[in-house]
């Protein structure tokens, strides 16, 4: 089995001595899907923006699809990583100037050089999986949250990515548009998707997930299979939080 | 009570303003009266008898006022194009070195930007003039013929400038580059910070995200503020005549000493500056609406 994402000990500290991540390790296999809970403010948002070079860190190494970063921050090797590896954000971040299908396009026609006829095929039939292909030459303020979000997944599998990282995709989205968003990162998942995803949508981890990967105060607290997590929970920080969601 | 309090103010301030108009006119009838000169523009035809030194279109003294006029409207708007057109490619540099990631790009646009700003723009022009052009060598720079830069002026692909209207664009230009910079990084930094996150995490490049992500997004807070920037610019260039360019203002004086028409003169002035500034405010209107119509879908 492929190992896609190595992370050895990273860590990462404020200027006040706060850390935000406290020496953390993890190993994601490819086709795997793991899910990243805990507290807000507990470093998982710091740690998934890690991986594709948005956020540096003081200590350790992680190693992207065979790419090793450190704490020096080598401009070639995460822009390699970039090219490889899909980000979706909790606010969407669609570029507001240009259609839905330009979004799209966008990256493959200026990272990829792919030509025009082939970026728009490829990007209106990624619309059409996402079933929002009527919305294609509408502009992103013209859409509803749960329909951007699913833009904004086409737009990152445009460049047809290895692996995919998810910050808190449904964090910013209407109760009833939230599943909508997460039946389309079901499908990829059962399409063999390698996938890093924080969220605290309990059912989604239940049934998606691999492994939970449970953080407070920028520490791994545990890491277990979802059957454990959810049930028997090894640490008693992980049962405290899991009673809060719910209530 | 409120109401008539109001009106008795107001009142008052249309009366003030009725006596302040009425002694200025009151002042200039007794001026026209004292100079017994009359209020005409027929001295227009009259024969200048001044030489120009700088004239795009043949000029000698015999030709007429209106004509010098012109001349030096001319000379105006050429050095305000040149200058405009400097400026904002300076600008454009200044301002995104100024959000630039590297910290030696950073710092020396930082030290540019006090340092032009935080000087009189009447010492830059005489510096630019008497050190930079007239203190230089006579073959300063000499790259095979295409660009001379002497105390002869610059001269460019076999089009010659004068010393006295190249330090009026440099300095000009470089002014008013600092301001624009200034303008142009507001606008930067007024994009969201999750678009440069999200072009960065689709491997776009720095440059790439800038033109095709960032600053289309900027445009509509940069247009604005250039507007202002290039207004600033126009009325800026009357300073040419403290370094003996023949612009509008510098001919429109030497008229003024010649034939005390200081009246007819500065209406003349103040009309046709009137007529650029509006004209240069409605251009940069209609490239922001053109600009605010492809951005209606940005919230």
């Amino acid at each position: 089995m492929n190992t896609i994402i190595k992370v050895k000990n990273i860590s990462k500290s404020y200027s006040r001595g706060l850390l935000a991540l406290d020496n953390v390790s993890l190993k994601v296999n490819q086709g795997k899907v793991l899910v990243i809970m805990g507290p807000s403010g507990s470093g998982k948002s710091t740690l998934i923006r890690t991986f594709n070079g948005l956020e540096t860190f003081d200590a350790g190494e992680i190693e992207i699809l065979g790419i090793k970063i450190n704490q020096n921050y080598n401009e070639r090797r995460i822009q390699k990583i970039r090219k490889r590896v899909g980000m979706v954000f909790q606010q969407f971040n669609l570029f507001p100037h240009l259609c839905i299908l330009d979004n799209i396009t966008l990256a493959p026609l200026n990272v990829q050089k792919r030509s025009r006829v082939e970026a728009e095929e490829y990007g209106m039939y990624l619309l059409s999986q996402m079933g929002i292909s009527m919305h294609a030459e509408k502009y992103p303020s013209q859409l509803s949250g749960g329909e951007q979000q699913r833009v904004a997944i086409a737009r990152t599998l445009a460049l047809k990515p290895e692996l995919l990282l998810f910050d808190e995709p449904t964090s910013a989205l209407d109760p009833e548009r939230i599943n909508e968003v997460l039946d389309v990162m079901r499908k990829l998942a059962q399409d063999g998707m390698t996938m890093v995803v924080v969220t605290h949508e309990i059912n989604f981890a239940k049934e998606v997930s691999d492994q939970i990967l449970f953080m407070d105060s920028g520490k791994v607290i545990e890491t277990s299979t979802p059957d454990i997590f959810f049930s028997n929970a090894k640490h008693e920080r992980s049962r405290k939080f899991l009673n809060q969601l719910d209530k | 009570m409120m109401r008539y309090k109001r009106f008795f103010l107001q009142l008052i301030i249309i009366l003030l303003f009725i006596g302040l108009v009425g002694i200025l006119i009151n002042n200039l009838i007794i001026n026209l009266i004292r100079t017994d000169l009359g209020f005409n523009f027929y001295w227009l035809l009259k024969p200048a008898s001044f030489a120009l030194s700088e004239h795009a279109l043949p000029f000698s003294p015999s030709d007429s006022y209106a004509w010098a006029l012109l001349i030096g409207w001319i000379n105006s708007l050429k050095v305000i194009l040149f200058s405009l057109i400097f400026s904002t490619i300076l600008g454009i540099i200044i301002g995104l070195s100024r959000t630039s990631k590297n910290i030696l790009i950073k710092k020396i646009s930082s030290f540019y930007i006090t340092f032009i700003r935080q000087t009189p723009l009447l010492l830059q022009l005489m510096f630019w003039y008497f050190v930079g052009f007239l203190g230089l060598k006579n073959k300063f720079i000499n790259f095979s013929n295409i660009l001379k830069i002497n105390t002869q002026g610059i001269e460019f692909f076999g089009l010659s400038l004068t010393p006295e209207f190249s330090a009026l664009f440099i300095g000009l230009s470089v002014f008013t580059s600092a301001f624009i910079g200034e303008v142009i990084r507001g606008g930067i930094i007024s994009v969201e910070k999750g678009q440069w996150e999200s072009f960065r995490s689709l491997g776009l490049s720095e440059r790439d995200g800038l033109i095709k992500v960032i600053i289309p997004q900027a445009l509509p807070a940069i247009i604005p503020g250039l507007t202002s920037q290039y207004l600033n610019l126009a009325k800026n260039s009357t300073l040419a005549i403290a370094i003996g360019y023949s612009d509008i203002y510098a001919i429109n004086d030497t008229i003024i000493n010649q034939t005390g028409r200081a009246i007819e003169c500065f209406i003349i002035l103040l009309l046709t500056f009137l007529i650029l500034n509006l004209s240069i405010t409605n251009l940069m209107e209609k490239i922001n609406k053109l600009i605010n119509k492809k951005q209606i879908y940005i919230n």
